[in-house]
């Protein structure tokens, strides 16, 4: 690891860093969130650190430091194959309590490093980070359906998702007869009453169409 | 009189065609059935190709978040599900690095050669469904066989022949075996014969050497820039091995070579495996002559390492010890730690956060064939629907890894 890499941010970014330290070996620099694109430009294209590799990129929640808008940390790692060295980068967005996030926004680096495309979609997926400027934000391991966002330390473990509701003949083209022969039940041998407190989803309805063909 | 269509472009003389959708995967038997390809063709041609993973996840970050530290060794072995070992061992040292912790010598040798073998396994399994993908089932067979040697070895060891837990921070679950060399000694000569005979079958392959040969190409600056590490990064030309590069436990004190390919296509991907296949041979011959046949395994970490059995049975103090390990967890100190090993396909990280408590605040894994998964799109948009096949296979996807 290299303290140089931090000294050097240090002295370009000034106030936008706000805190290091190297801890482990791992260096590490707190940035403002609003510096985070000209910081990792800065990394990737300067010929002393020429970070060309990101290693990682990734979120942890820390709901207690909401009220200051740093609920969300997104975490980078970089390293450089040339130089062999490697950096830690942090910023902190988002407030909000539970699961309403407010303004967990982040600029993307997609268009510095193309493999942070779905690390970002990643992030976004299971803590509900945004990124400006990313070229299909869409979920990657959860389904589009999903409610809510998994590794928010406020997302309980044991939750159960609303049941994905039929899609209806006018979004399917189908008719009605030719789609999944399940009826409300969801071909389930026992009734699941796991959903009564989502009753007021219009998603856990499930196929209003059905009862009405029959 | 000269024919009409010699003016035209080759182009124009292509029937215009609708473009056509089609879902290969995640049932697909090649897509290991976890990974759904959506792809848009013109003809035979990819001019659109989605990616789509998740079939596989479980929740693996969230549930570590549950348990204790030591609990997250189980999960880990079903990450990458062909080389449980390695992240095994990834994690221990995860969580050492947070703890200040240093395994005595032994158990770093031991690590090692567990590790190696377990490396083995992982490429035997994917140079050998690649191929099977391919139409060759016997090399696959020859390969199977093989890997089942290594998995009697590990079996031997660990009791378990995938699924293993058999990482404990600050050590392992028990010493090697009083024949672990001999059986080393004894199965790896087989290993590498079997290996050359199902490499015999198929580089001389014709049909399976045009399916390789430049296809799935990428170019080392490409492969960096989207995050590949492992075979498939070296295969493209860069010789970033993070057992060379920023070596752990005592890869710095053994002699062994990084295998590099010149292409980055899917030939190339598949000899650097097969080379280092041999290079973890090698590994594995200097580890056995210099692991000592006694000594400690475990390191003197009282507040992490569970007490001895003996011990718990016949003193009041490890019986305390042993239960609050059990019930409340290791205390690991707070703060955050980056740890990096090479994996099976890479660099396989752990981003650990912890505060203070016997439960981990956050464990991140960064794993190696994620990214490079991510970089599949590129290589067969413009390709032949055909290509996809050798080139998802040459990537060496594992489900449980990528997917979380």
């Amino acid at each position: 690891m290299s303290k140089a890499a931090l000294e050097k941010l240090q002295a370009t970014f000034g106030d936008a860093i706000l805190e290091t330290h190297s801890d482990c070996g791992d260096d590490t620099a707190l940035v403002k969130a609003e510096s985070w694109k000209p910081i990792c430009e800065f990394l990737r294209k300067d010929p002393q650190l020429d970070f060309d590799y990101l290693v990682d990129l990734c979120g942890v929640d820390y709901p207690e430091r909401a009220a200051q808008k740093q609920r969300i940390e997104v975490v980078l790692h970089l390293c450089s194959i040339g130089k062999r060295h490697r950096l830690r980068l942090k910023a902190r967005v988002g407030s909000g309590e539970d699961e309403e996030l407010e303004g967990a926004e982040i600029d993307s680096v997609t268009s510095i490093w193309p493999g942070a495309n779905w690390f970002e979609r990643e992030t976004y997926d299971m803590l509900g980070v945004t990124f400006r400027g990313h070229p299909d934000m869409r979920r990657i391991l959860m389904y589009p359906e999903f409610v809510g966002h998994p590794l928010l330390k406020t997302y309980p473990a044991q939750r159960t998702q609303p049941l994905v509701a039929y899609r209806t003949e006018e979004e399917a083209g189908v008719p009605l007869e030719k789609q999944a022969p399940f009826g409300d039940d969801e071909g389930l041998a026992f009734p699941r009453n796991d959903h009564d407190r989502d009753a007021e989803d219009p998603r856990t309805k499930l196929n209003p169409h059905k009862t009405e063909a029959i | 009189m000269e024919p009409l269509d010699l003016e035209l472009e080759e182009g124009e003389l292509e029937l215009p065609s609708e473009p056509m959708h089609l879902n290969m995967g995640p049932a697909h038997p090649a897509m290991h059935g976890t990974v759904r390809c959506v792809l848009e063709l013109s003809g035979e041609t990819i001019v659109k190709a989605d990616v789509q993973i998740g079939y596989l996840h479980r929740g693996f970050e969230k549930m570590c978040e549950r348990g204790t530290w030591a609990q997250v060794f189980p999960y880990a072995d079903r990450l990458n599900y062909v080389s449980p070992m390695l992240n095994n061992v990834g994690y221990a040292l995860a969580v050492e690095k947070l703890c200040g912790i240093e395994v005595p010598e032994r158990c770093q040798w031991y690590r090692m050669a567990l590790g190696e073998l377990a490396r083995i396994s992982d490429h035997l399994t994917c140079t050998g469904a690649m191929a099977m993908e391919l139409g060759a089932f016997t090399p696959f067979l020859w390969f199977v066989k093989a890997r089942d040697m290594i998995w009697d070895i590990l079996e031997e060891e660990t009791g378990a022949r995938l699924t293993h837990s058999f990482g404990r921070i600050g050590g392992m679950a028990a010493p090697p075996t009083a024949a672990f060399k001999e059986l080393c000694k004894g199965s790896l000569p087989q290993v590498l014969h079997l290996m050359e005979e199902g490499e015999a079958m198929l580089l001389k392959n014709r049909i399976f050497l045009d399916r390789l040969e430049g296809v799935g190409t990428i170019s080392g600056a490409d492969a960096v820039a989207l995050s590949w590490t492992g075979p498939c990064l070296r295969a493209s030309g860069i010789p970033y091995d993070v057992r060379r590069v920023y070596p752990y436990l005592k890869y710095d004190e053994v002699d062994f070579d990084v295998p590099v390919g010149k292409n980055g296509d899917n030939l190339d991907r598949f000899l650097v495996r097969l080379q280092e296949l041999r290079q973890s041979m090698r590994i594995i011959a200097q580890v056995l002559d210099r692991m000592a046949d006694d000594g400690p395994v475990n390191a003197y970490a009282p507040g992490v390492m569970l007490p001895e059995k003996h011990d718990v049975y016949t003193t009041i103090e490890a019986t305390i010890q042993h239960f609050k390990l059990v019930m409340e967890g290791a205390k690991v100190p707070k703060g955050e730690v980056y740890s990096y090993t090479e994996g099976g396909n890479g660099e396989l990280g752990f981003y650990l956060v912890s505060d203070g408590s016997g439960t981990p605040y956050r464990v991140r894994i960064r794993p190696p064939c994620y990214p490079i998964t991510g970089g599949l799109q590129k290589l067969i948009t413009g390709a032949m629907l055909s290509d996809i096949i050798p080139t998802f296979g040459s990537l060496n996807m594992i489900g449980g890894e990528c997917d979380h």
